[in-house]
């Protein structure tokens, strides 16, 4: 088991009280797995990978342990974390393309962060070229500056880069949006290719793109405001999603060859709650059409099928 | 030829910029785009980053001038349009963008973009006759005045933000709504809800140029799609023509591209490779060739 996280709690601190962002999140990575991270914006989704890696300061971890090939991540403590950052912990964060230092060129932003990582880039350079080759860039990107690169190329820089001393875990915050069709498509793939050659062991991809994780995930968990609701393999979720906002979050996708004129989707109605003080209970309760008393009750998150977890009372657990 | 009312007509329209040093290059971001949006019609204009599709919609809103061309509506050339005239074709032809959040003052209250309009539009509207044209206008985008009336644009969601900017162009009984990527910002449970909304508009006659990159968002909600590249639109016709019998390479390999939930991006690159597009000739000259009923495309350039 290459990732086991166990009740992982992290809040948000604000003026009007803690943020509830992830509330006991309990699930695990296998080795070679891609996991797809979805929900709705303000779900909780990347604060959890975030909080796998660094808790920034408005972040306070509040309880629960994460495990990785068998060590226990210090995620509450920021300098103790360092020694497992890019090494074996990899985030490449939400926005990244847009976060390279446009006054530096790439080659110097690499050999800084190998350098703060107490890494020797001279070992690990001829490592990078060669990847940056794999991925179609030709290795004078090192030389060049941000800006002459078009959103694609930088994508690819930043998924080398982070993946470079082959951490076990990539964690791949929204990587895939913002980007063109045909660009989006060939960055996914690079996601699966960096697994099947092993450059990392797991991934998770964090995403708000549903038809995304269907092409390349192997299994995709489902947030909804702070809690999980459901993980099963990604054929199990598109084919027979078992918890209600599963069903409707994907019964709200136009998928090609859906016309309005001939079939009306529906949305979800209502909003997801405030997650400063969220209801008791089951949090999907007031949008859901099954909601009944039981719900009150906050549904456990188990076992319902073969390698299928689902949170709602309305699952029978096996 | 007389045309008809609230018809907006694009003829060989060009954008061109100068860039670098003295402006000694010029760069086409629009070339020769000629279409037409009927009132009560869907246009999806769908291209990839760079391809002018919001460059289009900025040049009917009159935010940018063409460089080439002309844009009429009603009959008219919108580039002579001044004052009074100018404000008349803005009763009728309003657009919305991409982020709601940024298209609102954070300083203010949301609902002052109604405020503003009253204060250029309907001077003379009474409180009360203007308080039921608000209602009216939000019920028609399915917003509760109470939920959003009052309220600063951060304790609104993004869905009922552009809602709100949707409904702030009703208020003026426009004939043509220019949207561009108005919900790729939202969330999936939204966002339908949005689109829901235009297609109800467009049933009341309502025209949308709707501009996205996301081609299933285009075939849920148009009536008439466009593919844009480059500037230069490469197939155009009826949106279930395009889709069904996409014969342009960049039309082909975009449908390729996009995700589904349903078939994974190896089957539909063989089903592309198992089919041969209709050769489409380009020996005329012509721009676009008819490949069929309502379905032009435009000859492939080696």
């Amino acid at each position: 088991m290459s990732l086991r996280v166990d009740g992982l709690t992290v809040y948000y601190q604000s003026l009007r009280g803690d943020v509830k962002a992830v509330d006991g999140a309990t699930f695990d990575v296998a080795d070679g797995e891609i996991m797809g991270l979805a929900g709705e914006s303000g779900c909780g989704k990347s604060t959890l990978g975030k909080g796998l890696i660094r808790l920034d300061a408005r972040m306070r971890y509040v309880g629960g342990r994460v495990e990785l090939d068998g060590h226990e991540l210090p995620i509450a403590d920021d300098a103790r974390m360092n020694q497992y950052r890019l090494k074996e912990v990899s985030l490449i964060p939400q926005y990244a393309l847009s976060a390279l230092n446009p006054t530096r060129k790439i080659g110097r932003m690499a050999t800084d962060l190998l350098h703060a990582r107490g890494v020797d880039p001279h070992t690990v350079l001829p490592e990078l070229r060669r990847r940056l080759q794999l991925v179609g860039l030709s290795e004078d990107v090192l030389d060049r500056y941000p800006m002459e690169l078009s959103g694609g190329m930088k994508q690819r820089v930043v998924m080398v880069l982070s993946s470079v001393l082959d951490p076990s875990l990539l964690i791949a915050d929204e990587v895939t949006s913002a980007l063109d069709v045909s660009t989006q498509k060939a960055v996914a793939r690079l996601l699966v290719e960096f697994r099947d050659r092993g450059f990392v062991k797991s991934i998770i991809v964090i995403t708000h793109d549903l038809s995304v994780l269907a092409q390349i995930a192997d299994t995709v968990m489902v947030m909804y405001a702070g809690k999980l609701a459901e993980k099963a393999s990604t054929h199990a979720i598109v084919g027979a999603p078992q918890h209600p906002y599963t069903s409707m979050l994907l019964a709200a996708l136009p998928e090609v060859g859906v016309r309005f004129a001939d079939r009306r989707l529906a949305g979800i109605p209502g909003r997801p709650p405030s997650l400063l003080n969220p209801p008791a209970g089951c949090r999907f309760r007031e949008r859901c059409p099954f909601a009944e008393a039981r719900c009150a009750h906050e549904p456990p998150f188990v076992e319902v099928g073969p390698g299928q977890q689902a949170a709602c009372w309305k699952v029978p657990a096996c | 030829m007389l045309e008809g009312a609230g018809v907006l007509r694009l003829d060989t329209c060009c954008k061109s910029y100068r860039v670098g040093a003295f402006g000694s290059n010029e760069v086409a971001a629009v070339r020769n785009v000629s279409f037409e949006v009927q009132p009560g019609e869907v246009v999806a204009l769908v291209g990839e980053s760079g391809s002018g599709k919001s460059t289009i919609g900025k040049m009917i809103l009159r935010l940018l001038r063409v460089t080439e061309g002309t844009i009429s509506y009603d009959g008219t050339d919108i580039a002579t349009l001044e004052h009074q005239a100018l404000k008349r074709y803005y009763a009728d032809v309003q657009g919305v963008f991409q982020d709601p959040f940024s298209s609102y003052n954070p300083i203010f209250k949301a609902d002052r973009v109604f405020t503003m309009l009253r204060a250029a539009y309907f001077p003379e509207a009474r409180d009360d006759e203007w308080r039921a044209k608000v209602e009216r206008a939000l019920e028609a985008v399915s917003l509760n005045a109470d939920d959003v009336l009052n309220k600063y644009p951060h304790q609104l969601s993004g869905g009922q933000l552009q809602r709100l900017l949707i409904a702030r162009a009703l208020l003026l009984d426009i004939r043509l709504l220019v949207a561009d990527e108005i919900i790729s910002m939202l969330d999936a449970s939204t966002r339908i809800d949005v689109l829901n909304l235009l297609g109800d508009l467009k049933a009341r006659g309502l025209a949308i140029l709707f501009i996205t990159h996301d081609l299933s968002l285009a075939n849920y909600i148009s009536d008439t799609t466009m593919i844009l590249r480059r500037g230069e639109i490469v197939e155009i016709g009826s949106t279930p023509l395009v889709y069904g019998n996409p014969t342009h390479s960049y039309t082909r390999a975009l449908m390729a591209s996009v995700p589904q939930l349903h078939r994974s991006w190896d089957e539909a690159e063989a089903a592309l490779a198992a089919t041969s597009p209709a050769h489409v000739s380009g020996e005329n000259g012509a721009r676009l060739v008819e490949v069929e009923d309502e379905h032009l495309v435009a000859p492939e350039r080696l």
